[in-house]
């Protein structure tokens, strides 16, 4: 395929995604499960990339997602919502003075999320970053479980009020948002990683002694990334909170993480694209094709046995479990989407289909 | 402070360490030979405990008889879970192999949620082990008191097994080098087949002597009791038995004085930070070996 062709590809698809997106925006009831989808889609499309860019790219493998988006949501909630409902949400305990009367703009209040979130991952990353592979794993996941915690406790009732929650969190603006965030995000993550400093993240990752040598500096890169990637995780946490209106400390447990790393390994460690067909797909299997799943089904007289409530999610994580051993790579496996891709593809399917007619024809002579 | 209630939480906090340690056992010898960590393995003791319902409420088997079929089905879960998540994975990059371990995390939990349902189930009584004991002014119950002394038993036997037998040199011999212990003709999978038996034995254990004072189990119940036993491991440092029953044991004793001090709500994440410092101070944990890092 001639490069100008494939622009021209780019363009059209990248036209029918919009026109598809707005088709739903304004067409579609607001009930509907395909606005649902799309929306949670593409927030944890953002969040998958960025996890992807700390695990796929530089090779850290992280678990504080659901952390930082906590403190993204948080940070979010907190600054946005109306004083006018501010009594009614901290009605219990009351709120901090200095908090009383702000009520910032919306993407005030996304951007100081992300920020946040960063300026935490700067204070933890310093530390943390020097373990290796495994302990960063569990030094994050712990630091995630300390910070769900810590929204959560008494302390601080007056600013993330307690236990309760904080409801009245003023929603999206339009439809749009959310993609517009997302798609903003994304291609500044793609930016980031075409750059040198792209590169020398997966230097890092291929092999770090050799990366050092090559005069990357190991310990700024990382620490680079694991902000970046703590930013976009945090204006995530903001977006869902704006998506659901109400958290508490409970929205953002362990599981949280493990699915946004499901997404992240069935569309393949180290593809931004993967990532983002990924999430869409996974969101919508769990929140719509799956959800047959939990419920009791009658043919005739005849009751079709397993479907119950909770096996949705046991059909799930038995389909993670077949991704990670028998199909590592992923859907993109480190490769990005493009065009050339796409032709093979269906070439090699045509092959085998031809292969296995070819078989059939020789056995019907023979 | 007075000292009966001193005493009592002296014997609370050892008791509860006592199980983490059983646990953290079972971690850090998986760690020490797969250089894995079980993410599982809090929910292998979570299973236990539902296993136990199932006998003993469901069938009406007496208890005694119930503890070894509860033994013996978290043992064959241990091997089942080895043989089809991890064993598949041992030669690729050992990220692969813990993604692997969150998954079965993941469908250990949700496995129960499904089958058990995600409402609280209450956890069987044994009646031998409820019985309430009295010396002099502290009063426990005979759960509490026996715990720390199954665990120092169990110490001492896991000690023996591995300076004295044949199969302890080979785990020994595995976890020092594992390419080099295949060339010497031990039979990798044998070790590590009997590495998860005796993990989650001392899983199974623990969850009876966990739950027995505790009033119900949750599909999530084993999620947090896991992690913290992790911290234990590493605190002991990671691949040493006694470390990590001594960090079981003062993890317990900790989190028992914030607990009585008042500050309930901050006990997990003492634990957490206590991670978090060990890790950044003294990674190698407190009995662990340094290992000089190869290019």
């Amino acid at each position: 395929m001639k490069k100008k062709t494939k622009i021209i590809c780019s363009i059209i698809a990248g036209l029918v995604i919009a026109a598809f997106i707005v088709y739903v925006g304004e067409e579609v009831p607001s009930s509907s499960m395909l606005r649902t989808v799309l929306q949670l889609g593409t927030i944890y499309a953002l969040v998958a990339v960025s996890m992807n860019l700390l695990n796929g790219f530089t090779g850290l493998f992280s678990l504080g997602q659901a952390g930082f988006m906590a403190v993204g949501a948080y940070t979010y909630a907190v600054l946005t919502i109306p004083v006018a409902k501010k009594a009614n949400v901290y009605y219990l305990y009351g709120i901090t003075d200095s908090l009383a009367n702000v009520e910032l703009p919306l993407w005030v209040g996304l951007i100081a999320g992300g920020l946040l979130a960063a300026l935490l991952a700067a204070v933890v990353g310093a530390p943390v970053l020097r373990l290796k592979s495994d302990y960063f794993a569990i030094a994050t996941l712990g630091f995630s479980e300390i910070v769900r915690i810590l929204v959560g406790s008494s302390p601080f009732n007056r600013i993330t009020n307690g236990s309760l929650g904080l409801n009245s969190i003023p929603g999206n603006p339009s439809y749009y948002t959310p993609f517009i965030v997302a798609a903003i995000c994304i291609a500044v993550i793609v930016l980031l990683l075409t750059s040198s400093y792209g590169r020398a993240f997966k230097a890092i990752r291929e092999d770090e002694i050799a990366a050092e040598a090559m005069g990357i500096r190991l310990s700024t890169h990382k620490q680079m990334a694991f902000i970046i990637s703590s930013f976009f995780t945090g204006i995530s946490g903001a977006l869902l909170a704006m998506y659901l209106g109400a958290i508490t400390s409970t929205t953002f447990p362990i599981m949280l993480t493990y699915n946004i790393l499901l997404i992240v390994v069935i569309g393949g460690m180290g593809s931004v694209t993967g990532s983002i067909m990924a999430a869409f797909l996974v969101t919508a299997a769990k929140e719509w094709w799956l959800r047959f799943l939990d419920q009791t089904m009658m043919i005739g007289d005849f009751q079709v046995p397993l479907l119950r409530t909770g096996f949705r999610m046991v059909v799930f994580s038995i389909i993670l479990m077949l991704v990670v051993l028998f199909w590592r790579r992923g859907i993109m496996g480190q490769k990005e989407f493009s065009w050339d891709g796409l032709i093979n593809f269906f070439k090699r399917i045509g092959n085998r289909f031809r292969g296995n007619a070819s078989k059939k024809g020789g056995a019907l002579n023979g | 402070m007075t000292t009966t209630a001193f005493l009592q939480y002296c014997l609370a906090g050892i008791s509860i360490g006592g199980i983490y340690a059983l646990i953290a056992i079972g971690y850090t010898m998986v760690y020490g030979i797969l250089r894995l960590i079980n993410f599982a393995h809090g929910d292998i003791f979570m299973m236990a405990a539902y296993f136990m319902i199932f006998a003993m409420v469901d069938f009406m088997i007496p208890w005694y008889i119930s503890a070894s079929i509860v033994i013996i089905s978290t043992i064959l879960l241990g091997l089942l879970i080895e043989k089809l998540a991890y064993s598949p994975l041992r030669s690729s990059p050992r990220m692969s192999i813990m993604i692997s371990a969150i998954g079965v995390s993941f469908l250990l939990q949700n496995l129960a949620t499904y089958l058990f349902s995600a409402l609280p189930k209450q956890y069987p009584a044994i009646p031998v082990l409820n019985k309430t004991l009295t010396f002099g002014e502290v009063s426990t119950s005979v759960v509490t008191f026996i715990t720390p002394i199954i665990t120092i038993g169990a110490l001492i036997i896991l000690m023996a097994i591995i300076k004295k037998t044949k199969i302890g040199m080979a785990m020994r011999a595995v976890s020092k080098d594992f390419q080099t212990a295949k060339l010497m003709g031990i039979e990798i999978n044998t070790v590590i087949s009997v590495t998860f038996i005796i993990g989650c034995f001392l899983a199974a254990l623990g969850s009876m002597l966990y739950f027995t004072p505790r009033p119900s189990v949750f599909p999530l119940a084993g999620s947090l009791p896991g992690l913290k036993c992790f911290v234990a491991a590493v605190f002991g440092g990671i691949g040493s038995i006694p470390g990590a029953v001594l960090g079981g044991f003062l993890i317990g004793l900790c989190e028992t004085f914030i607990k009585a001090a008042g500050y309930s709500e901050f006990s997990d994440v003492f634990t957490f930070i206590l991670l978090i410092a060990v890790l950044m101070f003294r990674p190698t944990g407190l009995f662990g070996e340094t290992l000089a890092e190869k290019v």
